[in-house]
């Protein structure tokens, strides 16, 4: 009786996994990309750059990433099954470049090429890196809003979080800008939010409460800048400037009814394109750019529809 | 009183074997599965990767495993691991102090922390839930708190890393390197199994979990003796605090939340019981094995990620599944 179930039960395990496949095509070039993030929209779009690439290129690309930004050892375990697949070359984006750094060794004696990718890696293992400049970018996010909130007044930013290469430099992106070139514009609040939407939420409902009189917030990252949307709204203020990062549908929403002055974009569809384009080349000892911009962009209620923004954005 | 520790030792002794059994040979069906699905699985680096992977869920798993056999539940020991490597990084990193005391801070501030979450439950009659609930924000908090937000990294302290990235056993045996980490997830297993089925503290571990009023009233202080297990829980999340940030090199502070949902998962696939009362060892480093093979073997396979969360998911009903057939058929 009990062999008989235990036979069922690895059976209808075996077919389970069967069943979500595992084709591996032994001739083509494999790419596994190691992401910060998963769930995440904005993954999902560098997950649809990597995949257009490795269609075009006749590649075949895999992307995997930890279910948030603090499971610093859950990527390196999904690093190591990654190389344990013999790849090509490897795509990687650090949560904390220093505990990689053992498995980065191991990639490069076993010859496979590292690409690093959005927030990339702080060593010098890596071949190339494909990012963003979130310092410059957060930059431009200060000048709209000097620009918008007419030179002076408070404001407030939200942010993922305190620890993260992105998180940090989109901070001090902004912050620098504003003392540097905006020297009226005082910056009353800086809160963390860890991304989620709810907390943020939250959190811009305390900062617009101890500062009635606040002209505008920024939100630096997709699930920040929802959050500080929410907040401003459940308070019912319409007289604050909400500056936001990234796209998805709710935030495009919030700027086309107007409830959001504008947004920062990444192309992370680029990054995911040029990190396996730039990982093929790397496999097959053709030369790479150290450093790929993937670029960013402004955009508002005046250009989200035009084709160049448009195709940048993501739902 | 002799009695009272004595009695309840056949009977969960018996349904222990089986479950061991049970739970062995689903690890090497799955074992054999994925060797035969994908020739990069049974490779050497790669065994050595799913152990690595093993020791931090597995010691945590250990850690919680006495504390359900007597009934209750430990929701701290994911942020209290990192509250203890946070600890370990102020003492060798910002104090300077030799790794010794690190490491004898670590597995101290563990213990004590435990010590805190046993007085919650026994003596302020708070239930495990709710003040192991409290205690796993507490802690994750402070962990921020402490460490200012920013990771703490090990530089300043060589040999740290080889807490758990060394290998004393290759040093020996040049063929195969297994991480220290993994050495330290079976010793700790060992120490704990002999605890568990050896001594007193072990006995009165799976009397209270059948009937805690009853081994109250045979004179034995439940009180004292459940603090002792929340607090020897505590401890080895020190030891669990010292393995994940040697292998990272650093004390995350922001990590730690839903570790502990990992951890009682394994306790679970090995076969221990949430009612209490019944629960082995083996069988909690069994079902950290099993989840981490299973991670692995998925990702060898390339399955892609949203699935390899429905598979565990329904791994971990499988195995409790089955676990309930087996023992309705043993009370007839």
């Amino acid at each position: 009786m009990i062999a008989r179930r235990t036979l069922l039960g690895a059976l209808s395990a075996a077919a389970l996994l069967a069943g979500a496949g595992f084709a591996q095509a032994q001739d083509k070039l494999y790419i596994p990309l190691i992401s910060k993030g998963f769930q995440h929209q904005f993954w999902q779009a560098v997950k649809t750059g990597a995949d257009k690439a490795g269609t075009e290129l006749g590649v075949e690309v895999s992307f995997e990433g930890p279910d948030n930004e603090t499971q610093v050892d859950r990527q390196i375990d999904m690093l190591a099954a990654a190389l344990a697949k013999k790849p090509a070359a490897i795509g990687f984006a650090a949560l904390d470049s220093q505990a990689a750094i053992p498995l980065l060794k191991q990639a490069q004696e076993n010859k496979i090429p590292v690409i690093a990718f959005d927030s990339g890696v702080d060593s010098d293992i890596p071949v190339a890196t494909a990012a963003t400049d979130n310092l410059a970018a957060a930059a431009l996010a200060a000048d709209k809003m000097a620009e918008l909130i007419g030179g002076s007044g408070k404001v407030a930013l939200v942010v993922h979080d305190q620890t993260s290469r992105t998180g940090v430099d989109r901070r001090d992106g902004f912050v620098n800008q504003m003392r540097e070139k905006h020297p009226e514009v005082e910056i009353v609040d800086i809160q963390y939010g860890a991304g989620d939407q709810l907390q943020s939420t939250e959190i811009t409902k305390a900062i617009l409460t101890a500062n009635p009189d606040l002209k505008g917030i920024f939100g630096a990252n997709e699930g920040s800048a929802i959050g500080v949307v929410n907040g401003v709204t459940e308070l019912g203020r319409k007289d604050v400037v909400i500056i936001g990062y990234d796209s998805g549908a709710a935030q495009k929403a919030a700027i086309k009814s107007g409830v959001m002055a504008g947004a920062i974009t990444q192309n992370p569809i680029g990054i995911g394109y040029e990190t396996v384009k730039a990982a093929v080349a790397a496999a097959k000892g053709e030369p790479v750019e150290k450093v790929i911009d993937t670029g960013f962009y402004w955009f508002d209620k005046t250009n989200i529809d035009s084709p160049e923004i448009a195709a940048v954005l993501y739902d | 009183m002799s009695d009272a520790a004595t009695a309840p030792k056949p009977a969960s002794r018996g349904l222990g074997a089986q479950q061991k059994i049970w739970a062995f040979a689903s690890l090497i069906v799955l074992l054999v599965f994925f060797s035969i699905a994908s020739p990069n699985f049974l490779q050497t680096t790669n065994i050595l990767a799913v152990l690595q992977a093993t020791a931090v869920n597995g010691v945590l798993a250990i850690a919680v495993t006495m504390i359900i056999i007597t009934g209750g539940i430990d929701l701290s020991i994911g942020t209290l691991m990192t509250f203890t490597a946070v600890t370990a990084g102020m003492i060798l990193t910002n104090w300077g102090l030799p790794l010794p005391l690190g490491v004898l801070g670590a597995i101290g501030m563990g213990a004590f922390c435990g010590l805190i979450s046993g007085t919650l439950v026994t003596r302020m009659r708070i239930p495990p839930f709710i003040a192991t609930l409290g205690m796993m924000l507490i802690l994750k908090g402070l962990s921020l708190v402490v460490s200012g937000t920013r990771p703490i990294y090990f530089n300043d302290t060589p040999g740290y890393t080889e807490i758990a990235q060394g290998s004393l056993i290759g040093d020996i045996f040049p063929a195969v390197p297994v991480p220290n980490g993994v050495l330290i997830l079976f010793l700790v297993a060992l120490v704990m199994a002999w605890v568990l089925n050896r001594t007193v503290l072990g006995r009165y571990c799976f009397a209270m979990g059948s009937n805690e009023e009853a081994v109250r009233l045979s004179g034995v202080n439940t009180t004292r003796w459940k603090t002792a297990i929340y607090a020897l829980g505590g401890g080895i999340c020190g030891i669990a605090g010292l393995l994940i940030s040697s292998r990272l090199n650093s004390a995350q502070p922001a990590l730690g939340l839903g570790y502990e949902l990992d951890a009682i998962a394994a306790v679970v696939i090995g076969g221990t019981s949430l009612a209490g009362g019944r629960g082995s060892i083996l069988g909690t480093v069994i079902g950290a094995l099993i989840m981490a093979v299973l991670l692995n073997g998925l990702r060898i396979l390339s399955v892609a990620q949203e699935w390899q969360t429905v598979v565990t998911g329904i791994i971990i009903i499988a195995a409790v599944y089955l676990d309930m057939l087996r023992r309705d058929k043993s009370a007839v």
